[in-house]
């Protein structure tokens, strides 16, 4: 069924020139300024991690440092500091934080070997990341990749060691992907918590220490299942590039990376963290991770039904501002979701429809279809039908990453319990309609394709119209979401600046330089059964 | 009159069940569950499934019986009982009696990054077929969003000359509704303006007795519709400006 539903090719080749144009646009900007949390994420690229006597993150206290710098990039006079003084990026950090060392402007006649230097540096971050990405391979071939669709399903206890024990249940239930939601409005948090913690609100903090954690509980359970477990959190907020980095060095395999859901959502400076999701981006790129985006959000705040053609139109911006990061198409987890109202006639149909075009529309990308959240009832019982619909559209529409519904959605982070319903929900679905998708052929003409018909026709009207004003006067005027966000304003704002004519940054070109390409491959594993072990039946 | 559970008979007390223990699965597994809810009270257990869901996880659904009863007519509580009217009779209502556009503030404060409790009452479009706030002629309403601290809430509450102000508190791990609430509240009282609004809270885990408690107006719970609201806000700001 890869051609099931007739698209007007035209609409589609024109969709992708604007929302080029678009990105062309913002590129621009992108290219000609820098952030504070870009710097930052230099910084750690170099392999300074850890916080001072009060807890702020070193690279944090280098950049306050060297505010007046970064116009130029935190790179050169970090590099010519450690010639300077013989030391290590970590030592060098470490004494300017003291105040023992100070960062400074470098003279014309050290320049060049400084620069070289830093590009040897560059290579050596880069190639940790390259060293992360191959043993994910490798350990991918000895455990085994699970099919399509990718099982996601999230912790959320806010207690590490406690998400790990819901990670590695949810695991043998059958999730083949597990994310752990942060804590609230860490997205707005100026810098990246440091160690292991136990305490959150709605979620678990996004520490490395807490990444590599989760990665080993992921790797324990794996081992013991055949199966490898994806491990996502989220590249989103202020600290974007940073957490990005994290993720890369630390194994994620998927990471929530879209700057418009930061704007829209969070408040996030616009102009900032378009810079910020390049970088970002670049670094995910290089780590073989795949990252999600947040269309799907935009439904929780708009009509599913009258504003589906939103998401549409923001997949191909997305995608197009994924390619210029150098991110490959398998590689794109664009967003979309199930939420048109369940009281409307046909909504399964609709929904059918929807989900069909973003698989046509991307067939080589890796959509993430998210479940019900709007509508979900306190009714459980009914909630759990309304996921079990979610689940057949996901499967008979192929799509590549199922974040499953819980039946508490309305009421509670979800319970052990919650969390293996859902799952046994899905595993039933999946199976028993694995190949449902290749026997029928949708009515030319009929309900389906004349939905997909004018959500296209209108997503292509609204990139065009996106182009022809700018992204930025878009989100200003609330063409996504119906959230309205001024350009000068939001958060972070102040974490911008200018680059100057000779700003130095080689990361950007050595994270594009030699990347691997291809998802890792594995055996596929036997297909579990969920609450295998159980009372006979 | 005493009621009890109703399964398919009258007083037959049946309850159903779903939960989960940390025990290992093994044979005995059914009875652990089977005494556990006779510890309960329960008699008549029935395990309907019991199964490991993990290696050291155990899920049970199960039914039992109670005797246990209850007379509705005994349960008092500090319950809202808004007069709902619709749409045309609360604008006519604020048109006739105050005279003047009634003006509402709301927005999720502090920590708090969602919008869909405040959204679903105060946007255009409402929920559940109900238009939201901003819809209404005669209501000049203010979405501020989400994380909006309170100080930031009540400058713009002073400055719009609010005559309410509606806080949504969605997340409530840890009770950390309870401390932005309070938090308002004692702002409001140090600047001495606590008296000048009527102040709403609304959100999943809240109702009217625990925001009186907390010293708000009303609280408003799940599926709450903007027309519940609305009949309360004209009803209880024309109240107060004597004009009822």
């Amino acid at each position: 069924m890869t051609d099931a539903i007739s698209i007007d090719q035209s609409l589609v080749e024109r969709a992708r020139a604007a929302a080029g144009e678009i990105a062309d646009d913002i590129q621009q900007h992108i290219d000609a300024h820098t952030t504070d949390s870009t710097e930052r994420a230099t910084l750690r690229l170099l392999g300074i991690a850890g916080v001072n006597e009060i807890d702020v993150p070193l690279v944090n206290v280098v950049v306050e440092h060297a505010r007046t710098l970064l116009p130029g990039g935190i790179m050169r006079p970090l590099v010519d500091l450690m010639m300077q003084a013989g030391k290590s990026a970590q030592k060098s950090a470490e004494a300017v934080a003291r105040g023992e060392l100070e960062l400074a402007e470098v003279p014309a006649e050290r320049r060049g070997a400084v620069e070289a230097r830093a590009a040897e540096l560059a290579a050596e971050g880069v190639g940790r990341i390259d060293a992360v990405r191959r043993r994910r391979n490798e350990l991918v071939a000895e455990t085994g990749e699970p099919l399509r669709p990718y099982v996601y399903v999230i912790v959320a206890t806010g207690n590490i060691n406690e998400d790990a024990v819901q990670a590695q249940a949810a695991a043998r239930a059958g999730a083949d992907v597990i994310a752990v939601i942060r804590t609230t409005a860490q997205s707005l948090l100026d810098y990246v918590p440091y160690g292991l913690t136990t305490e959150g609100f709605g979620g678990t903090y996004a520490t490395q220490e807490n990444f590599r954690l989760m990665r080993a509980a992921l790797d324990e359970v794996g081992a013991e299942l055949g199966r490898y477990i994806r491990l996502c959190n989220y590249a989103s907020g202020l600290c974007m590039p940073e957490i990005a980095y994290m993720g890369s060095i630390e194994r994620l395999d998927m990471m929530l990376n879209d700057s418009l859901y930061g704007i829209i959502f969070r408040n996030i400076n616009m102009r900032r963290t378009f810079v910020d999701q390049y970088l970002a981006r670049l670094l995910n790129a290089r780590a073989g991770i795949i990252i999600n985006t947040g269309e799907d959000n935009y439904l929780t705040t708009a009509d599913a039904f009258e504003k589906g053609y939103t998401v549409i139109a923001s997949d191909f911006i997305n995608e197009t501002f994924a390619t210029r990061a150098n991110l490959e198409k398998w590689q794109m987890g664009l967003g979309h979701a199930f939420e048109i109202n369940p009281a409307t006639p046909d909504q399964v149909v609709y929904q059918i429809a929807d989900a069909q075009l973003v698989r046509q529309l991307f067939p080589e990308a890796s959509p993430k279809y998210m479940p019900p959240t709007k509508h979900m009832p306190g009714d459980i019982f009914q909630g759990h039908i309304v996921d079990a619909m979610f689940n057949f559209t996901g499967i008979f529409t192929g799509q590549d990453i199922m974040l499953l519904g819980m039946l508490t959605e309305a009421l509670h982070t979800p319970l052990l319990q919650d969390r293996y319903l859902s799952i046994k929900n899905a595993k039933y679905i999946f199976e028993g309609c694995r190949h449902l998708r290749d026997e029928i052929q949708f009515r030319p003409g009929g309900m389906i394709e004349k939905r997909a018909d004018e959500i296209l026709a209108r997503a292509v009207e609204q990139i065009e119209h996106v182009r022809d004003i700018g992204l930025f006067a878009a989100l200003e005027k609330g063409e996504f979401a119906d959230v309205e966000r001024d350009p000068e304003g939001g958060r972070g704002a102040e974490g911008v600046f200018k680059r100057a004519a000779d700003y130095f940054n080689p990361f950007f070109a050595a994270l594009r330089e030699g990347r691997m390409s291809g998802p890792p491959t594995g055996p596929t594993p036997g297909t579990r059964a969920a609450g295998k072990g159980g009372r006979p039946s | 009159m005493i009621v009890r559970p109703y399964g398919d008979t009258r007083d037959d007390g049946v309850i159903q069940f779903s939960f989960t223990l940390p025990v290992t699965y093994s044979p005995k597994a059914t009875d652990v569950g089977k005494q556990f809810l006779e510890k309960l009270g329960f008699h008549n257990v029935a395990i309907a499934e019991c199964t490991a869901i993990d290696p050291q996880f155990t899920f049970y659904v199960a039914y039992g019986r109670t005797d246990e009863g209850i007379d509705p007519d005994e349960v008092k509580g500090d319950y809202l009982e808004v007069e709902v009217m619709d749409f045309y009779a609360i604008n006519g209502l604020i048109k006739e009696k105050l005279g003047r556009k009634l003006s509402v503030v709301g927005a999720a404060i502090e920590s708090d990054a969602h919008t869909v409790g405040i959204d679903a009452i105060m946007n255009m479009k409402g929920f559940a077929g109900n238009y939201g706030l901003e819809r209404y002629p005669e209501i000049a309403a203010l979405n501020m969003g989400s994380q909006i601290p309170c100080a930031q809430l009540l400058k713009t509450a002073l400055e719009r000359k609010a005559d309410a102000i509606l806080v949504s508190q969605i997340v409530t791990q840890k009770n950390i509704h309870v401390q932005h609430l309070t938090q308002l509240i004692e702002l409001l009282e140090a600047e001495g303006v606590r008296e000048r609004f009527v102040l709403i809270v609304g959100g999943p885990r809240i109702n009217n007795a625990f925001a009186k408690e907390l010293g708000y107006d009303a609280g408003f719970g799940p599926r709450t519709t903007p027309l519940e609201v609305a009949s309360f806000l004209a009803q209880e700001v024309v109240r107060r400006a004597g004009k009822a």
